[in-house]
Order: structure tokens, then C-alpha cells, then sequence
């Protein structure tokens, strides 16, 4: 079966979606293509990688912020201050990764997520510059995205355009230099490939693209606040992937959009949604631990 | 500087770090034995202070209430646990770190709006017993209130305690073994099983023993799991993965940077704590003092 000829259909979709769906809706679709290139640009690192990236919203909250700042504080044209957001983000990348990448698995995360905490702690107090826990809103966004429908096209385009951009790294020899790594790192570093250097690699990459998802926030929601760097958030994106299949590309995409639709759709019944995602990745964890899209591969596989 | 204001300041951080460490021995002997870094061990204190809330309240919220809650907080907690570890986490022990952290992440929010659930959203506060109410005049002006001085006391009772478990107990003495090599513990006819299942218990004891003393001096509320449990893995991990002085070390270092840093510079208090771990981990990356692993 032609499954690539899927995804051109699925865009096509998405493209009409704005002519048939109410504006809450729109909306949604523009927070689960958002949280989906998140979960994405994270699964780079954790399915493909097996780097235990446990803060990655660290990434995505600065992105947001750099564009929220570059847009209110500044009088820089917009689409510089959408540009600068995710090489913010990668230079925040080199630092924390430098410092990480010395480790592996449980150690790295927790180094991870202790510079992490660190970064949020300092957006979290300091009220001059980033407006504190209060975070900040009512972001002018130029005219052009103002609008619900703009703002989603604008985000559909670049997360497919990021998301192809991924794809083709992971096809690419340094994709597969990087699962190589991921399966033996040691016979990896035998065999002369310099194992530190592409995990760096993959972190400032990862980095980068969760800049985008930060900066694409700014313009579908027009604020930031600085729970878009606290790690529950890091730990919701990783259920994302954790739910979608780890090891797929498309699986943390289509993560994002169960868990963000069952919110919505748990949360008019009960505000005990929190309850409810809980029960679900513990029978996720005991009963499909490679994913719903991971489950499905390996069904087609055996026919 | 003045000198009072870094000596109160000093012995805040201290009954801080008491709590912490109380909180982090628990979870560091959970790593360091069965090596599951439990994320719902900070949702284990916070339902700790809400029996004691709840238990208080029951015996006439004054001094009996504070007492039987002191030991039936904590009680309630291991036994909430212990129903959990034999009938979920004892599964999956094999499993992948990145899992583990994921499923205890889960029973996190599952507890966390169990708590809303039975306790609601209000703010809940326990009160300080009779004896423990008043200060203590250390110096001319430096007081102590003589609660802080009972928690600067229980926590070095509470180290020697856990100390003697886990040295100078046979089934301590397992559970190092099995941190070390399970299957070989497995193999000599120990059931490993229900000795990790021991361990698990009292780690999260000590998890609903810190939440019990933490909160006559706090209000109860929902959310005061989240960022203990961040606070209590950074400690874990600067001191060194199930060493319990270690986790005492690391407690100390997170409790005394913050009580000092808020005097230093008061809007960024909280940043010196992460400041200091992420210096630690920069230069020691695996902890001050010695891992079991």
C-alpha cells in the first residue's frame, strides 16, 4: 500500500479544514499541529537519539518568549522576531548541550531537566524583563496572522515544512548515523563515528524546531506565561510521543492530536481530565508500549 | 550584612532542609534500591499532609490530633503504596527508565486529582500542638519558633534511623544486595520481589512523614507536589543516587542556598538552589558522594 500518498491527501485535508470547521476548532487544529511538531522535534532526540531529553519544553518556552519579547519590547519587523525564535533556541540548545551530552540516559535527563528548571526559575522571577508568573499577553501579532484562519495556515505550512525538513535529516546518513548511535553507541564510537558530536547535532536540531513550535504559539494564542518551561509540560509531551509510538516519525504528531481532542472532549464532562490521562498511560505503558502508530506498523508488517 | 538576619535566615533553611531530606531519603532509597525514579513520590507527601489535615481534624485538631497524625499520616501513605507497588509497579521493574519515569508520572496525576476529589480545591492548615507553639530565645534577637527546633531535631533522629536500616537490618542489608545484583540475591532463595516491596514502602513512608511535618508550618494545597518532587530528584542526584547521606548533603546545599538566597537577592531566591545543583552536576556529574549503582 502507497503509504506515503497518504500524507499529500492528509495536507489537502488540513488545508480545508478552516472552510468546514467552527473557529474554536480551527483553533484546536492549530494547538495539535503545534504540540505535534513539539512532540516531534522531541522524538528526534528520544525515539531516534535515545537521549533522555526529559525538559525539552525548555526549547519551546523560549522560543515563545523570544518572539513575545522581540514584538513588544521592540520595534524590529515581526518576521525578524519569528526568525530569531528558533536559533534562540538552538544556541540555548549548544549550551545546555555541551554540558549534557558527557552523559548518557538517566544522568543525562536529570542534568537536563536541572538546567532546565533553572532557566524556567529565572523566567519565573524575573518580573522586569518577562513579566514573572504572570507571563505576558495581548502580543500585537501583525495583521496578516491576526486572524484564526491565518494564524493556521501560517502554522500548518511551517510545521510541514519543519516536519519534512526532520524526515529528511532522519533518512539522511546522519539520521542513520544517529540510530546507529542510539542502538550501540559503543561500536559506534569503535567504528570512528564521533558519537558526542552527533548527539549535539541532534540536539541543536531539536532545539531549533522546538523553537518554531514556541514561536508558532505567540501567533495562534498571542501569549507566553511561564509554564511553557515547567517540566509537567516537558512530561505531557513526552506521554505525546510515549502514546503516538516512539519509534515513527508520524507517531508523537498523531500523540498530540489524541490527547489534545480527548481534553477537550473530557474536559466538558469533568475537570478531572488530569485523572483520566493518568489511567490512560498506565494501560498505554502495560498493554502498547511502542505506541497506537507502533502497534499498527508492526500489525501491517506481519500482514 | 547583618549578622542575625543570616543566622535566622540559616536556621529557616535548616528546618527546610530537615523537610527535604526527610522527602529525598525516601525517593533516593527507591532509586537506589529498585531504581525507579518515582515521580508520584511527591504527590505521596502532599496526600501525607492531607491525612494529617484530615486525622487532626478527627481527634479535635490540638495536641492528640497532631500525634496520632504524626504516625498515622505517614502510616496511611504506606499503605496506599504498598497497595500500589504489589499491584502495578512490582510488574514492571525490568523496565526502561524513560517507562518508569512516564508510569510513576501517570499515578502522579491520578493521585493528584484523587486528592481533589476527596480534599477539594480550599487551602487546608494543621495546627502547630500547644507544646510546640512560642519561640525560643537563641541569642538577643534571634528566635526560634520551637516548632523549627522539633523539625531541626527529627531529622538527624530520622538519617540514624534509616541508617541503621539499612546497615545494621538483614533485610537492609538484602536490599543493598539487590540493588546491586538482583539476580543473585534472586538466585541464593531471597524472594527479591517482596524485599523491593519493603524498600518501596518505606521509601514512600518518609514521603508522607515529610508532608505530615511540613504542614503545620505551611497551608495544604493542591500542587505542592510538583515542585517538591523536582526539588527532591536534584537532591537525589547531587548527593548521589541512594546514598542517604548524600541525600542529606543535598538537602542541606538546596535548603541553605535558597533561605540564604532569598536574603541575598529576594526576586530570584528560588534560582540559587538550581544554580548551585546545576553547578554540583557540571563539576560531579554523578553526585557528591558515592551511588549504589
Amino acid at each position: 500500500m502507497g503509504k506515503k500518498g497518504l500524507i499529500p491527501i492528509a495536507f489537502l485535508l488540513l488545508l480545508l479544514f478552516p472552510f468546514f470547521l467552527p473557529r474554536f476548532y480551527v483553533y484546536l487544529s492549530s494547538l495539535i499541529l503545534i504540540h505535534g511538531l513539539l512532540a516531534t522535534s522531541l522524538n528526534f532526540v528520544l525515539g531516534f537519539g535515545g537521549m533522555y531529553q526529559f525538559h525539552h519544553c525548555v526549547f519551546y518556552g523560549v522560543g515563545g518568549y523570544t518572539t513575545a519579547l522581540l514584538l513588544t519590547k521592540t520595534s524590529l519587523s515581526p518576521f525578524l522576531a519569528f526568525l530569531a525564535a528558533p536559533f534562540a533556541s538552538a544556541i540555548l540548545s549548544i549550551l545546555m548541550g555541551v554540558i549534557c551530552v558527557r552523559l548518557s540516559k538517566l544522568y543525562f535527563g536529570m542534568l537536563q531537566i536541572s538546567l532546565g528548571s533553572l532557566v524556567w526559575a529565572i523566567v519565573y522571577r524575573w518580573y522586569s524583563f518577562t513579566g514573572g508568573d504572570d507571563g505576558i499577553h495581548g502580543i500585537p501579532i501583525p495583521h496578516l496572522l491576526a486572524s484564526t484562519n491565518s494564524a493556521y495556515y501560517f502554522t500548518l505550512v511551517i510545521t510541514a515544512l519543519s516536519m519534512f525538513a526532520m524526515y529528511r535529516m532522519l533518512v539522511s546518513p546522519f539520521g542513520k548515523t544517529l540510530q546507529g548511535i542510539r542502538d550501540n553507541p559503543v561500536r559506534c564510537e569503535m567504528i570512528g563515528v564521533n558519537v558526542k558530536l552527533h548527539q549535539l547535532l541532534a540536539l541543536i536540531i531539536a532545539g531549533f524546531f522546538a523553537g518554531v513550535a514556541g514561536m508558532l504559539f505567540v501567533i495562534v494564542d498571542t501569549t507566553v506565561f511561564p509554564e511553557m518551561l515547567f517540566w509537567t509540560l516537558s512530561l505531557e509531551v513526552l506521554i505525546m510521543c510515549l502514546v503516538g509510538g516512539w519509534f515513527t516519525f508520524f507517531g508523537p504528531l498523531l500523540g498530540a492530536a489524541i490527547l489534545i481532542i480527548l481534553r477537550t472532549i473530557i474536559s466538558t464532562y469533568t475537570v478531572y481530565w488530569a485523572l483520566v490521562l493518568g489511567v490512560i498511560m498506565t494501560l498505554i505503558i502495560f498493554f502498547l508500549p511502542n505506541g497506537i502508530l507502533g502497534y499498527i506498523e508492526e500489525k501491517l508488517k506481519r500482514g | 550584612m547583618d549578622l542575625y538576619a543570616v543566622l535566622s535566615q540559616i536556621l529557616v533553611g535548616l528546618s527546610r532542609t530537615v523537610i527535604l531530606f526527610i522527602v529525598s531519603s525516601g525517593l533516593s532509597l527507591i532509586l537506589g534500591v529498585l531504581r525507579i525514579p518515582n515521580v508520584a513520590h511527591g504527590s505521596l507527601y502532599m496526600i501525607g499532609a492531607y491525612a494529617a489535615y484530615t486525622i487532626s481534624k478527627y481527634f479535635g485538631g490540638q495536641d492528640t490530633g497532631f500525634w496520632v497524625a504524626l504516625f498515622g499520616a505517614p502510616l496511611f501513605v504506606a499503605f496506599l503504596s504498598f497497595i500500589v507497588e504489589r499491584s502495578v509497579f512490582q510488574f514492571l521493574y525490568e523496565r526502561e527508565h524513560l517507562m518508569l519515569v512516564l508510569l510513576t508520572f501517570g499515578f502522579s496525576l491520578i493521585f493528584g486529582d484523587l486528592v481533589k476529589l476527596v480534599w477539594g480545591g480550599e487551602y487546608k492548615t494543621v495546627p502547630v500542638p500547644r507544646i510546640f507553639q512560642g519561640y525560643i530565645l537563641l541569642f538577643e534577637h534571634l528566635h526560634l519558633p520551637i516548632y523549627n527546633a522539633f523539625l531541626i531535631i527529627i531529622g538527624p533522629v530520622v538519617a540514624l534511623l534509616l541508617w541503621l536500616f539499612v546497615n545494621k537490618t538483614k533485610m537492609g542489608k538484602i536490599s543493598r544486595a539487590a540493588a546491586v545484583d538482583r539476580e543473585m540475591v534472586g538466585a541464593v532463595g531471597i524472594n527479591v520481589s517482596w524485599v523491593f516491596g519493603v524498600t518501596f514502602v518505606i521509601g514512600c513512608f518518609l514521603a508522607g512523614l515529610g508532608g505530615m511535618l511540613v504542614a503545620p508550618t505551611i497551608s495544604v494545597t493542591l500542587g505542592m507536589d510538583h515542585s517538591l518532587i523536582m526539588e527532591s530528584f536534584l537532591i537525589v542526584i547531587i548527593g548521589g543516587l541512594g546514598n542517604i547521606w548524600g541525600a542529606l548533603l543535598g538537602a542541606l546545599i538546596f535548603g541553605l542556598t535558597q533561605s540564604l538566597g532569598i536574603l541575598l537577592w529576594p526576586q530570584f531566591g528560588i534560582v540559587f538552589p538550581y544554580a548551585a545543583v546545576v553547578l554540583v552536576l557540571v563539576f560531579k556529574p554523578k553526585g557528591l558522594l558515592k551511588s549504589t549503582w
